[in-house]
């Protein structure tokens, strides 16, 4: 074109004295960024074409790379930042709604950073890990409303079904298309080895992870891809999802140029058809219809597995919530507006939805007022960074918390956000086969496994250091939390008190 | 005995291998000094990216197997190929440069080299770290030591 309206955001700075042209960095950018130059016998770079994926940056065996934020500016304008006026840029060039990959990375408050834990003083004993137990495990699903016994005097365990997880995190939904067939090998064999589960996603359930059944919770989306008797029969779990956090109230759209023969065998679409969840099931427009799915599903598996359902954290949440929990569903998940998508229009990515903190509080709030807490469990998901914030979240509520972003990166995710354009450096959001292989499933769950085990510890640090041994005595344990910088309307939806209170 | 095996499922044809092993020849502490424009002489190749290769997205690399029976140290006239605790390493004093064991050696890995004397992989065993650079330094462990 011969007019570039926008100027690259980020530059690739090489280290001439340390580049000893092995060509790694050309060979392994997927976007074709680097270029060697036989007639200078240097390699350049294309900073236009650079996602700031930091693949070559990863692989450099002499750290002769670094990308940089490009100290390129506009005149400084607080209302038209550069983002602003390079998004009219483009839409003035193509004409498109903007695409968006991963979690809202706008500046909005993030509270699980305003809410700080308690620890034991003097008159409690806080309690080390190390020497005594502690007790992570956490049971999802319907909670007995009343112990019953037969005439005997032994207990009528009547329990629904329930999910049984070593420590209080799963892996969230993503589909196999939007993310490759390594990556849910990784997290289906790293479910397997800590005892927890992942999710397949809308996507369908390959015929390969059918052995990590009893690690898997299988999804039922508005699309229906890939729903089949052998894939409800397979999992331990079957999640309805209602809605996302990164884009609630919208649907989705896997390129066909993703659909290969083995994704369109697991979708059940032809290959290379494009992939369209519609926004809304077309057969739930009230509870009563989300009922009727939640007991379809159970008929289906014959009461065996629990029902999840995940919503998006949207302004009405709480009542939303209460409605699920009145539908049979026995857990909801319930989905931040920072969590992470493969592809999103930016607008919707950036402006709708709400914190999950809040969203979290609010529904716990609602289902004990209304005395029905007991008969969902709460899953919260939408970026939850580290052990804190799951320490936080099951403070505030949360029977367990989903992650996925945090899942990704420890398979090599360097958060570029070009996940929508297929061409994933690191192996993980792509399906071109050449690019696929770069993640080794040997070398990737065991960075999962290693992750959670270190939260794991985390985790119990933290419950020890308040002096709880288990993770059921911290849930909904609000006392624990106090707030920081947070006006009195944060700290009330918080349901917490203020630091020094 | 514990080997250098490579799974072509998981090579991508980096090429980083090479730079590593040559930079462990090198014996020195910095990677950039070492190899800046340096002629490299690696002991291991990538091969299936080669222009004019009918191979599609397969490379894999190929090091010395350290043969169970070597026609390398069988050929060798001069008895500077030997076989030691299952590696077969060579004493550059000794050889004579008559290139039997290149044109013996039915995987290509040994070469010859500007001194005259012969070059191959021999396990890092007299380099610093005493253990395949290789295999360290790939980026999706596809070059692995293991007995097998």
């Amino acid at each position: 074109m011969a007019v570039n309206y926008v100027y690259p955001d980020y530059e690739v700075v090489r280290n001439y004295d340390k580049c000893i042209n092995c060509r790694a960095c050309e060979r392994q950018c997927a976007n074709e960024a680097h270029t060697y130059v036989e007639e200078i016998d240097k390699v350049t770079s294309d900073d236009a074409k650079c996602v700031n994926c930091h693949r070559c940056v990863s692989l450099c065996p002499t750290r002769a790379l670094k990308i940089v934020k490009t100290d390129h500016t506009f005149k400084t304008n607080a209302s038209w930042s550069a983002t602003n006026i390079n998004e009219v840029y483009k839409q003035a060039e193509t004409g498109g709604v903007l695409l968006s990959s991963m979690g809202n990375p706008n500046p909005f408050p993030i509270y699980w950073d305003k809410m700080l834990l308690n620890a034991s003083q003097v008159t409690n004993p806080s309690i080390d890990p190390l020497r005594e137990p502690m007790e992570t495990r956490v049971f999802l699903g319907a909670k007995s409303q009343e112990i019953r016994r037969d005439k005997n005097g032994r207990l009528i365990d009547d329990t629904s079904p329930h999910l049984t997880l070593s420590m209080p995190v799963m892996f969230s939904a993503m589909s196999y298309g939007s993310i490759s067939y390594n990556a849910h090998e990784s997290l289906a064999r790293a479910s397997k080895e800590l005892g927890i589960f992942y999710n397949t996603g809308e996507g369908g359930l390959h015929e390969d992870f059918y052995i990590y059944g009893g690690n898997t919770v299988v999804q039922v989306a508005s699309g229906r891809f890939g729903v089949h008797k052998g894939y409800l029969d397979a999992a331990a779990a079957v999640e309805i999802k209602m809605g996302q956090g990164a884009k609630p109230g919208i649907g989705g759209h896997l390129p066909g140029v993703k659909i290969g023969e083995d994704v369109s065998r697991t979708r059940m679409i032809p290959v290379g058809a494009d992939a369209i969840s519609p926004a809304p099931h077309h057969d739930i427009y009230s509870i009563e219809d989300l009922r009727q799915l939640v007991f379809s599903l159970k008929e289906a598996t014959a009461y065996s597995k629990p029902v999840i359902v995940k919503i998006a954290a949207v302004h009405n949440v709480a009542a939303i919530a209460s409605g699920v929990a009145r539908s049979g569903a026995d857990i909801i998940a319930i989905d931040g507006f920072r969590g992470g998508t493969g592809a999103a229009p930016t607008r919707i990515r950036d402006n709708v939805g709400i914190p999950i903190e809040l969203a979290l509080a609010s529904v716990d709030a609602r289902l004990r007022s209304e005395g029905i807490r007991d008969r969902v469990s709460v899953v919260a998901a939408g970026s939850i960074r580290n052990s804190a914030d799951v320490v936080k979240a099951i403070a505030l509520g949360a029977d367990a918390v989903y992650i996925a972003t945090a899942a990704v990166l420890a398979l090599g995710c360097h958060l570029c956000r070009t996940c929508n354009l297929g061409n994933c450096n690191w192996g993980i959001a792509t399906q071109r086969p050449e690019l696929v292989k770069r993640l080794n499933p040997d070398v990737g769950y065991k960075r999962l496994v290693n992750l959670m085990t270190a939260w794991k510890h985390e985790i119990e640090e933290m419950m020890g250091g308040m002096g709880i041994n288990s993770i059921e005595s911290l849930k909904g344990n609000r006392l624990m939390l106090r707030g920081v910088g947070l006006n009195e309307k944060e700290l009330e939806v918080l349901g917490i008190k203020h630091a020094g209170e | 005995m514990k080997r250098v095996y490579v799974n072509e499922k998981w090579c991508l044809g980096c090429h980083l291998c090479e730079y590593y092993c040559a930079f462990a020849a090198t014996g020195k502490d910095d990677m950039a000094r070492a190899l800046k424009g340096v002629k490299l002489r690696p002991r291991i190749h990538i091969e299936g990216d080669e222009k004019g290769s009918d191979l599609k997205n397969v490379t894999f690399a190929v090091s010395c197997r350290h043969c169970t029976e070597p026609l390398c140290v069988k050929g060798c006239i001069t008895g500077a190929l030997t076989k030691t605790d299952g590696v077969i390493s060579v004493d550059k004093d000794k050889c004579v440069g008559c290139y039997t064991c290149v044109l013996s050696c039915p995987y290509g890995c040994i070469q010859g080299t500007d001194e005259g004397a012969v070059d191959k992989c021999e396990l890092c065993v007299s380099t610093r770290e005493g253990t395949p650079r290789c295999v360290a330094g790939c980026p999706n462990a596809a070059i692995v030591f293991e007995e097998r």
